[in-house]
């Protein structure tokens, strides 16, 4: 997983609530093996028209949201299915960061498993920076989260909360599946108590 | 004395393999479900890095996104899709896990099929790599969607890092009127506690209207419990629960049974136990429930009407009511009941189990689907199919003019050649009724079974009460 130290970039605005990962990446581009390539199918159905041209009122066609990597988005955003795809195709198309009030929960976990920051923030904070991303070229926002903190373009920082083990990973770059079997020995003796007070949930199929 | 505990505390506490400081914790997952869509990358990651899956004996596997309705005996046309399902049988037989093929009569829908074979059961952690994953909480199962990475994280471990979720009680009181399914309910409680009411938090439904539920129907609460933003339902286990459960053939059998029941009864909530938050219902003043819009909180008693944007004081929420009723081809303050349908879709983990069936065939009983609907009738599974066959709600089915075909995901998701195209509208028993969710520029209303058969006959959304009068 790639690290997260700081990045400074233009935001691209996506005020819209409930955007579900549906919207992120329709169904249809689910038939992939692979974690790859999915960027060029971001938003594809607000993003394209039926010919494959781009809508140019769609935010990430014009400039400078084309190399936006922090979006600013509206309350619930990620809903819907669990397709991690939705973080794929966000990573791929060049996104670090989303900064909104809420996210939905298995949206969030699939994010921070993909180096993918989310960063949750009271409505007022999240209405100034959604002011700077509709600002574009003239405003770039900074984010460290060493330091857990937003640097808006006339410089006022805003703090934000993020779990301590979430921010270790991305920090460090980790796989938790790595550290998990790190455990190992833990969840053979978690098995064995189990077993020994559930038998059922150890017996295959007769 | 112990502190009173939820079910949700009491799943979570047995399963819990270690806290780290900061609270988030690794706990032991029950059972694994695995489809054929969100698994390749993760059998992927546990072949580069070397690792193996842990319980084999734990995880079952079946596809079901991507397979064709129609005749299965010459295999996929469509070459992503058959890649797609060849990688997971491949993946199965790497790595011992056990994998119903799509010519084996026991696939299905991995939720439908989960609880049809007695892997789901009270008391266990159950993760799937779909969101739907909460369908098996109408056990007393914690079971919840997962993504990829997690799904990896599960076959190599058995675990998950997760921190514990909040409770929520969504008590139903009473009992529903005549024509008010299970669905009605869920798209009622939805359009009450918002497409987000529920994040962050396990909601437990409880009240006589759904004590009262069958399995099926609790199995349709649960189900959509994640469309409320919650990542699983739950319900408490009774002798409902038992009796489905018993015989199946991954359930305990013989002392190990009596031992399972005897657990399973110490799972309901305490009393006094405390919930985050509460939410009441009286059912007996919930009607049929249509959803107008793009969101599933955008639900409605089908005696409503269209929301008329005109009236909305909030600026921002009036955009986005307009957006909905422009996406969706709608006149604001219009009749629910006046609008039209191209397609009919009965199916879906929501909705696609023998009960459904049967309500929807009870509907559609000697009378014929509307010239301009296509219909359709997708069952979960090949068993409920063979089920529905021996009852002979094929034949009352075909004879009305429904396509009758074989068990998927299907039109839910248009991962299959079963789509809407682009303005075609569709009432639909699924769960989703997102922008372009059964097909690029694809209309979606959601309705109970019932509801759905009603409309294809008439062609329009209709009260199912209409047709079941006198």
């Amino acid at each position: 997983m790639e690290k997260f130290r700081e990045i400074t970039s233009v935001a691209a605005p996506v005020p819209a609530s409930n955007v579900d990962t549906d919207r992120i990446i329709p169904a249809r581009f689910l038939k992939t093996i692979k974690r790859t390539g999915l960027g060029k199918h971001l938003f594809n159905d607000v993003r394209y028209n039926e010919d494959g041209s781009e809508r140019p009122d769609f935010i990430l066609n014009k400039e400078p949201y084309r190399n936006a990597q922090i979006l600013v988005v509206g309350e619930n955003f990620g809903c819907g299915s669990s397709r991690e795809h939705a973080p794929w195709a966000l990573t791929d198309f060049g996104i670090r960061c989303v900064i909104g009030t809420t996210f939905a929960d298995i949206f969030y976990n699939n994010s921070f498993k993909n180096g993918l920051l989310l960063i949750k923030l009271d409505k007022e904070q999240v209405a100034k920076l959604m002011e700077d991303a509709r600002n574009g070229h003239n405003a770039r926002i900074t984010v460290n989260l060493e330091k857990q903190e937003i640097t808006r373009p006339d410089g006022e920082v805003i703090p934000f909360e993020v779990d301590p083990f979430r921010k270790h990973c991305l920090l460090e770059g980790l796989d938790d599946i790595g550290l998990t079997l790190k455990k190992e020995k833990g969840i053979g003796s978690f098995e064995e108590r189990d077993r020994a007070s559930h038998p059922w949930l150890y017996s295959a199929a007769s | 004395m112990a502190r009173a505990r939820t079910l949700f505390d009491k799943i979570w506490d047995s399963h819990v393999v270690e806290t780290q400081e900061d609270g988030t914790c690794l706990i032991y997952i029950d059972r694994h479900l695995v489809h054929e869509v969100t698994s390749p990358q993760a059998f992927e990651g546990l072949r580069v890095a070397g690792r193996k899956v842990r319980r084999p004996d734990a995880t079952l596997a079946v596809a079901d996104h991507n397979v064709p309705t129609t005749d299965r005996s010459a295999g996929i046309d469509d070459e992503e899709s058959r890649i797609q399902v060849e990688t997971l049988e491949k993946n199965c037989a790497d790595f011992g896990v056990q994998y119903f093929g799509m010519n084996d009569v026991r696939q299905g829908i991995v939720h439908v099929i989960g609880p049809e074979q007695g892997m789901t059961q009270p008391g266990m952690t159950i993760v799937c790599g779909d969101s739907h994953t909460s369908t098996h909480g109408a056990f007393g199962a914690l079971a919840f969607g997962i993504g990829t990475s997690e799904v990896e994280h599960v076959l190599a471990t058995q675990t998950l890092i997760q921190r514990p979720a909040k409770n929520m009680r969504i008590t139903v009181e009473g009992t529903p009127p005549p024509g008010v399914t299970a669905k009605d309910l869920i798209l009622a409680i939805i359009g009450k506690i918002g497409t987000a009411g529920g994040t962050g938090h396990v909601i437990e439904y409880a009240g006589q209207a759904i004590r009262d539920l069958s399995m099926e129907g609790r199995m349709t609460i649960c189900n959509m419990s994640i469309e409320a933003g919650a990542r699983a339902g739950l319900i408490a286990p009774d002798e409902k629960t038992f009796e489905y459960l018993k015989g199946r053939p991954f359930a305990p059998k013989g002392a190990a049974w009596e031992q399972a029941v005897a657990y399973w009864k110490t799972l309901p909530s305490d009393e006094g136990a405390v919930y985050d938050t509460e939410v009441v219902l009286n059912a007996e003043e919930i009607v049929p429930y249509v959803t107008w819009g793009t969101s599933p909180e955008d639900a409605l008693p089908i005696t409503g009407f269209v929301p008329d944007p005109a009236q909305e004081p909030d600026e921002n929420r009036r955009e986005a009511l307009q957006r909905a009723i422009d996406y969706m081809g709608l006149r604001g303050g219009m009749p629910l009941s006046e609008i039209k349908v191209d397609t009919v879709f009965i199916g879906s983990c929501t909705n696609s189990r023998i009960e459904d069936l049967r309500a929807a065939a009870e509907i559609a009983r000697g009378r014929r689907v509307a010239d301009h609907v296509r219909a359709l009738v997708v069952p979960g599974s090949g068993l409920i199919k063979h089920q529905a066959e021996e009852e002979g709600l094929d034949r009352i089915f075909t004879e009305a003019g429904f396509e009758w075909r074989e068990a998927g995901c299907s039109m839910c998701l248009a991962m299959n050649a079963d789509k809407l195209r682009p303005g075609e509208r569709s009432a639909s028993t699924s769960n989703r009724n997102f922008e372009g969710r059964q097909g690029p520029g694809g209309r979606t209303h959601l309705v109970s079974p019932a509801m759905a058969a009603a409309a294809a006959i008439t062609g329009h959304l209709t009260d199912v009460r209409e047709l079941v009068k006198g």
